[in-house]
């Protein structure tokens, strides 16, 4: 009899990794041969698509479908500014402590708002981050209803030289976007992923087979919270300037980045990345025309959601059976006589043995 | 005394978040839908009362002759175009659908008003007030506003338990499908029901807009309110609605006497430990 395997990758997800190389190398290289406007628009891509993977996380997969995220970039965008401007701490050890300073936030906002449950819960999540909002207007020492702004001499301490200080930033986005690409696909690979997959596809199924999903939900809402609240942080660290309402803005850090995730096909990896392509290409193209680019968003996601509900990468799964970042486990018939060839999708009953103590 | 007078304004307060959750709490009650461009309807309507008194010259009371109508066409096209679609596929597509309304109409009302400011302006009942005993004085308009919302929800609940379609209403509530089985066309009553939902909506936002200045971005606030009022109330509780309401207006006319910056956050404040100690609310009819 053939002996079964487990598969953790596909001959596409191996051919784009080593695809993938020469791109990543073109981007990092970026600053020594692109303009610095070219610089810009890549470094907004890559925390737009470092959002859009921790809300595609949150809600494509544990099930918490939240608007409130902007609760934490705005929370790690202030923990720069105050540690740096008040305590005049290192700009970098300032950025590493706004992460787990969103995650430590995020642990208290969760007892109340995991007692809502769906749609209820997505509102609540967002009155949690007006809570933050409105408190960052009314302490004086947060600079109330203007905010805070970086002193001349933090930027100098990052480089004196402006040119330098702009490419510094640039790879720092790069490779926190990276991270935390790398975060929530290693994350989406372990047993927690596994659990979270089961999750996604049955709440009460995986609950019966043993899967903690109140502690899956938690851990996974308070490492988004932290991974937000650094990406929020290096966000501001290049716009300069933070207010309660640049900093806590539905539109800018959730609005978008769920229509990103919607449009492109949430419950996948490969979906975020090309919802943002999707949006930043609608936004280069009808820039000039205003608000009408944001009807037509909320137009493609309603329509997107009526018609193909996965997405536009759902649909290529569907047609194709592509995955380019391999996350699940195929069992397939080890190459005794016959060639192997993957015969199904692990189910949440056909996990191999080591991985199934969830 | 002062603090008699402090609690009064935020029941009176609490009248209009009453208003702004009823349309919430209905379609929540008997489609399960959480409506996240609610917010953005009710200053929708305003805009529309906006329009209808400029074109005819009414004022803003009367322009709802014309408001409610046109409100609940758009609540029944859009229950029957869109949301119905929505109905058997979990959580997500609703939401953001109601989701990619919000930004629709935000941006539609930006494209076409741009971003001033607006006000109906209704003339003396605006200002107009009463002297209580020991010096106490309320404004008539505020009066009028929770009578009008007392009055919303006691035709709510004459609709719901003395009418043939009300009796329809809470079959689907209870039980969709059996409901279906019985004869009931579930799609065109989602589509009344989001209609009367408008109605109330509709009403909503032109008596607010009287009392307060708006723009194309003033719904998410609404509708962070009137969600606040329907869970603190208790999900699915017709009256708990208006008692939620007055919770959350109470708390902000408290918080506004401490320090009038204060007023939006100590609501959200009380909507949070109410939350937390008693999450289904003080009034539950139903759980979700």
């Amino acid at each position: 009899m053939d002996a079964v395997q487990v598969e953790r990758g596909t001959k596409v997800s191996r051919v784009f990794a080593i695809l993938a190389m020469p791109a990543l190398a073109a981007l990092v290289t970026l600053p020594w041969w692109g303009d610095p406007g070219y610089m810009r628009l890549v470094a907004e891509m890559a925390y737009y698509v470092a959002l859009a993977q921790l809300w595609n996380l949150l809600a494509g997969y544990a099930g918490l479908v939240s608007v409130g995220q902007q609760a934490y970039v705005g929370l790690g965008a202030y923990a720069l500014f105050y540690l740096t401007g008040v305590w005049n701490m290192n700009v970098y050890l300032a950025l590493l402590l706004a992460g787990p300073f969103a995650g430590l936030l995020s642990i208290p906002v969760s007892f109340a708002v995991f007692r809502l449950r769906g749609a209820y819960f997505a509102v609540g999540t967002w009155v949690v981050s007006e809570v933050f909002a409105l408190s960052a207007s009314l302490i004086g020492v947060l600079g109330g209803g203007s905010g805070l702004s970086l002193t001349p001499a933090i930027l100098r301490g990052i480089s004196p030289n402006r040119s330098e200080r702009e490419t510094i930033l640039y790879l720092m986005t790069l490779a926190i976007s990276f991270v935390v690409l790398a975060i929530v696909y290693l994350l989406l690979r372990s047993r927690h992923g596994l659990a979270l997959t089961a999750i996604r596809d049955s709440e009460p199924a995986s609950a019966s087979l043993g899967v903690n999903t109140f502690r899956t939900k938690f851990i996974v809402y308070v490492v988004t919270a932290a991974c937000t609240g650094l990406v929020g942080g290096l966000i501001f660290l290049q716009k300069l300037r933070v207010s309660p309402e640049a900093g806590f803005s539905i539109n800018d850090w959730t609005v978008v980045v769920i229509f990103m995730v919607v449009i492109g096909g949430i419950g996948t990896i490969e979906g975020p990345i090309i919802g943002m392509l999707v949006f930043i290409l609608l936004r280069e193209l009808f820039a000039d025309y205003g608000t009408i680019y944001l009807m037509l968003m909320g137009a493609i996601a309603i329509a997107v959601m009526l018609k193909a509900p996965m997405g536009i990468w759902g649909w290529v799964i569907q047609r194709y059976d592509l995955q380019l970042f391999p996350v699940g486990r195929r069992l397939a018939l080890a190459p005794v006589g016959k060639p192997s060839e993957p015969i199904m999708r692990a189910a949440a009953g056909v996990v191999p043995q080591g991985e199934s103590n969830l | 005394m002062e603090w008699v007078g402090t609690i009064i304004q935020g029941i009176l307060l609490g009248g209009i978040y009453g208003l702004f959750a009823i349309g919430l709490s209905l379609s929540f009650g008997i489609m399960r839908l959480v409506n996240i461009a609610h917010g953005d309807l009710i200053v929708l309507s305003a805009y529309v009362a906006l329009v209808v008194g400029q074109g005819t010259g009414l004022d803003p009371f009367s322009c709802l002759i014309i408001v409610v109508p046109v409100m609940f066409a758009l609540g029944y096209a859009m229950q029957r175009g869109l949301l119905n679609l929505t109905l058997s596929g979990g959580l997500l597509p609703p939401l953001l659908v109601t989701f990619g309304i919000s930004v629709i109409i935000q941006n539609g009302l930006l494209q076409g008003f741009g971003a001033y400011t607006h006000r109906l302006q209704e003339g003396a009942i605006e200002t107009a007030s009463l002297q209580l005993p020991g010096g106490l004085s309320i404004g008539v308009y505020p009066l009028l506003v929770f009578a009008v919302a007392v009055l919303a929800i006691a035709s709510l609940q004459l609709l719901f338990y003395s009418t043939r379609l009300g009796r329809a209403f809470r079959a689907v509530s209870d039980d969709a499908d059996t409901a279906e089985l019985m004869g009931i066309d579930n799609r065109k009553l989602y589509a009344v029901a989001l209609g009367i939902a408008m109605i109330f909506t509709a009403v909503a936002g032109v008596l607010f807009a009287i009392r307060t200045n708006f723009d194309p971005s003033a719904g998410p606030i609404r509708l962070i309110l009137a969600f606040e009022a329907v869970i603190i109330g208790g999900l699915g509780s017709i009256w708990g609605t208006l008692l939620g309401g007055v919770v959350l207006g109470i708390a902000q006319a408290v918080g506004a006497a401490l320090n009038p910056t204060w007023q939006i956050l100590a609501g959200h404040i009380a909507f949070l430990i109410i939350l937390i100690v008693r999450p289904s609310g003080l009034f539950p009819r139903m759980r979700d």
